[in-house]
């Protein structure tokens, strides 16, 4: 294998791995920032449990995140030397940003909200659970933009030719709100608070269902829920706007996402469906001109298809693309159906009656991961074979002093290493749900420490 | 066209101070978390470990941040610098992120059962990777004060292992040395009682060992590279940075028999911060010298972003500093004084 497919398939490892964390970090952060106000709120001191409880499960899943992050960072410049001085004028203010503002302030916050709890006051101690929280919307929106720009490029010129081309800026405030940077943002956020939303429904429902911590669980259960609709209702308009904005910016890319081949025809929209690349054909239950409707509300309009772009500017895995799309678009839909059944069932007052709903959302909190798994590797995948769209491909966009051997073994570690961090991970998240929320002794541990204090002296 | 500048001072080299300062930063903060945890396996009891551990607890996720940020900002200010300097040192850089893994994991992960194989691995994993990343560190300071074979694109086209060589290794020693120094000071101010006593003890190998150590290292450069030292010849003023540097050095011994560590603290900090100086004057103009021809050198000009860019990068900065600044001091005046453990400790 080269260079080339091995920095690929490294990059997306990494950075899918790391991208199962930041989602949980981002929602559960909402979820504390909810539970532990309405603690202020209510001085209710079940919230307070509550918000220590996935507190610590927040520490978990950002913990990794983090580490997993600096590789992130780090492999731009390793792997991908040339587009490093390509974007570097333009991406590096995005990372400084994201790096000066959003990092500093979720990591400095985080030391209080993990072990300050017995150190400041509870407003205090809110506060700084609202910092982090808003430290890891922030490092959302920078790196988030830096993608957006590569995936839509504005404000920004060409200097210099062939391999001293570089991408200058020109407008910072068009560079941040390029074409498409408002519409992902609001989707991988929606999508992030459902990654939280979902986990926190289902941790509860198995409490529930194990007839264990029951009041706690019947009430973040509600609080969970109330994210979960709004945020999967939300979700669709957000991704719709998304395709319109694809549609309009990265042809190319659409078609792919619907396996729309005729150069200048209407399309139609699949529920189902298998691309057959060498005929140029989908097999599919389909909606004809269904997604001429979707965009120009006219069953007939015509779409650009792919065959009015070069084989060598079409993205190269179109069944791929057009199946992670769909898989996501199949979830967003089902996510919704449950959360508002459940919703319903809640103002009837019979939310927590029926066994096989709680058990259905113990197991959906793999429903929101996927999708956004399946979300990235559409819009990447579809993006391909460019890594600046239009503009750098990915294949000149290599570090040039690499050897495949020294990528094959970073590969072969980031895998062992990756593959005992998931398992750590999945241990000791359910070693802290068995465990649960210390419901039974809602009391101050304050003298502690000076029982502490006190044996180390006299040791 | 002229150049836009600050007080005089052009918007390229304004931003190689503030990578420097932030990198400066970076080894004063995560160079006592670092070199704490190279202590880590010479303290044998259980509950010393635990205090040593979150004697750094509520702070080492904060200082790793400065890594990302020196990281982000010489990815923002010099991107030729950055996608060189990370491709041709793609194995030691590879080997820093997988101890940096490494090293987190085993900080969250210790104490979360108790049985002692657990914990010992732990420790052992915890111990060799922070002292793995203090050498890394300085094994490539080591290469970049060296310099390396570059092309006319600024692209390394030497041989993967160069990044091993004695002056590397030896500036990875020192860098080892000097971490563990300033982290035996840290852990002095944090702990009482045994483990206070036994750090103290501890640390004057930590100093002895650094002294030589950096003797050998300062020899070595003026013999071996005396590229480096043209600028002092240039403008003998600056030689006040390396007799301040020596100075700072050896009122660490001096504050550390008279048992005042905070003071210690603040001169080992403030090595750091000289010994960062020294370096930025070594280098400046130059970042990275091409071996093969000096004109192919990567340097502050030619490596620069736009002026544009790095004039928003330079507001973002000043607005930045004091917030960072203000809950930084904020995080470290909740956890002052001498380790606590209660029910939220590692
Ligand atoms: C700011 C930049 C940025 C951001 C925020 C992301 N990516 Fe990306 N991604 C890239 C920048 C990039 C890239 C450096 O531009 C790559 C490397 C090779 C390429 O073609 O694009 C890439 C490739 C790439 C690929 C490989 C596509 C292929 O080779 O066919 C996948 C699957 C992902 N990414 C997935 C993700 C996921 C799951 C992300 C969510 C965290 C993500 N990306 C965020
Ligand atoms: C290639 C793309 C990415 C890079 C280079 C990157 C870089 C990083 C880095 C360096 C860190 C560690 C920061 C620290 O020390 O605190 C980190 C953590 C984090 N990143 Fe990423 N990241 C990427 C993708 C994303 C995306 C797409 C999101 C959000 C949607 C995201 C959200 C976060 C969050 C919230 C954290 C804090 C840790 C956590 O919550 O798990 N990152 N990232
Ligand atoms: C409900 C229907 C949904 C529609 C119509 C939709 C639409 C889209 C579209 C068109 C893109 C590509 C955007 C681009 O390439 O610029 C996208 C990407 C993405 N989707 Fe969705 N989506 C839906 C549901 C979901 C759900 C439920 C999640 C997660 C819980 C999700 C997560 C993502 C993510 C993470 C990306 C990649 C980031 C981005 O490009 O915005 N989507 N979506």
């Amino acid at each position: 294998m080269d260079v080339e497919i091995l920095s690929r398939i490294q990059f997306a490892f990494t950075v899918a791995f790391h991208y199962i964390y930041p989602p949980l970090s981002i929602g559960l952060g909402l979820l504390m920032v909810i539970m532990e106000g309405t603690y202020l709120r209510t001085k209710d001191p079940i919230y307070h449990t509550m918000a220590r409880f996935w507190t610590k499960i927040f520490a978990l899943t950002f913990g990794i995140g983090v580490a997993t992050g600096i590789v992130m960072e780090f492999e731009f410049g390793t792997n991908w030397a040339t587009y490093s001085r390509y974007v570097g004028d333009i991406f590096g203010s995005a990372l400084a940003a994201e790096g000066i503002f959003a990092f500093a302030l979720e990591s400095g916050f985080l030391g209080i909200l993990l072990f300050g709890w017995n150190r400041v006051s509870p407003l205090v101690h809110f506060i700084s659970t609202v910092g982090v929280f808003l430290g890891s919307m922030f490092s959302a929106v920078w790196i988030v933009i830096a993608n957006s720009w590569q995936q839509t490029p504005a404000g920004y010129h060409i200097v210099g030719e062939g391999v001293e081309a570089r991408a200058e800026i020109t407008d910072f405030w068009a560079m941040v709100f390029n074409p498409s940077s408002v519409d992902r943002l609001t989707h991988v956020w929606i999508g992030a608070f459902l990654a939280g939303a979902f986990l926190v429904l289902s941790v509860h429902a198995y409490y529930l269902l194990r007839d264990r911590h029951v009041e706690i669980s019947r009430r973040a259960f509600k609080i969970a829920l109330g994210v979960a609709i709004v945020a999967s209702l939300s979700q669709l308009l957000t991704g719709h706007s998304s395709a319109e904005g694809v549609a309009e910016n990265q042809p190319a890319k659409l078609a792919a996402l619907e396996g729309h081949y005729e150069a200048d025809g209407a399309a139609d929209m699949y529920i189902l469906g298998w691309v057959d690349q060498e005929k140029e054909e989908v097999t599919g239950i389909k909606v004809p001109g269904g997604l001429s409707f979707l965009l120009h509300q006219d069953f007939e309009a015509p779409v650009t298809g792919l065959d009015a772009f070069a084989p060598e500017d079409r993205p190269s895995q179109v069944n791929a693309v057009f199946q992670f799309y769909h898989l996501m678009v199949a979830i967003g839909m089902f996510l919704i159906v449950l959360s508002l059944y459940a919703g319903f069932l809640w103002w009837r007052g019979r939310l927590f009656q029926q066994r096989w709903l709680l058990w259905t959302f113990v197991f959906a909190v793999i429903l929101p991961q996927l999708a956004n798994q399946f979300g990235w590797f559409a819009a990447e995948m579809g993006r391909q074979p460019w890594v600046v769209y239009g503009l750098l491909r990915t294949s000149d966009a290599l570090s040039k002093a690499v050897t495949a051997n020294q990528v094959l073994f970073s590969l072969i570690m980031f895998t062992i290493i990756y593959s005992i961090l998931f398992a750590l991970f999945i241990y000791l998240l359910t070693k802290k749900i068995k465990h649960g929320p210390d419901d039974a002794e809602l009391i101050d541990k304050r003298p502690r420490q000076k029982e502490m204090i006190d044996i180390l002296k006299t040791q | 066209m002229a150049m836009a500048t600050f007080l005089g001072i052009d918007y390229p080299t304004l931003w190689f101070l503030v990578v420097g300062g932030v990198l400066s930063g970076y080894a004063i903060l995560d160079g006592f978390d670092l070199g704490a945890g190279a202590w880590h396996l010479f303290l044998k009891k259980e509950q010393s470990r635990r205090i040593a551990l979150n004697a750094i607890g509520p702070v080492w996720d904060g200082n790793e941040v400065w890594l990302v940020i020196g990281g982000g900002a010489l990815f923002a200010g010099f991107p030729i610098m950055y996608a060189t300097l990370f491709s041709a040192m793609y194995i030691p850089f590879m080997l820093f992120l997988a101890f940096l893994i490494l090293r987190a994991v085993s900080i969250e992960f210790r104490s979360k059962e108790p049985m002692l194989w657990w914990r010992q691995m732990w420790d052992v994993l915890y111990s060799v990777s922070s002292g793995l990343l203090a050498f890394l560190l300085g094994v490539v300071l080591g290469n970049v004060l060296q310099g390396m074979p570059l092309d006319q694109d600024y692209e390394f086209v030497g041989n993967w292992l160069m990044f091993l060589n004695p002056y590397a290794l030896l500036t990875g020693a020192t860098s080892l040395a000097l971490f563990m120094m300033h982290g035996a000071i840290y852990l002095i101010m944090k702990t009482e009682g045994r483990l206070y006593v036994k750090m103290t003890i501890l640390l004057k190998r930590a100093i002895i060992a650094f002294v030589v150590l950096f003797s050998l290292v300062s020899l070595y450069t003026l013999i071996y590279i005396p590229h480096l030292s043209d600028d002092f010849k240039a403008h003998p003023a600056l030689f006040i940075v390396p007799v301040l540097a020596f100075l700072a050095i050896a009122n660490i011994p001096r504050l550390a028999s008279k048992r005042k560590y905070k003071f210690a603290f603040f001169f080992s900090s403030l090595t750091v911060s000289l010994l960062f100086m020294l370096v930025a004057i070594e280098l400046y103009p130059v970042l990275l010298l091409s071996t093969l021809d000096p004109a192919n050198s990567i340097t502050v000009h030619n490596s620069a972003s736009s002026e544009k860019s790095l004039g928003i990068m330079l507001l973002f900065a000043a607005i930045g500093t004091p917030l960072v600044l203000s809950y930084t001091f904020f995080v470290y005046k909740t956890f002052w004084g001498k380790v606590m453990l209660d029910e939220t400790s590692y």
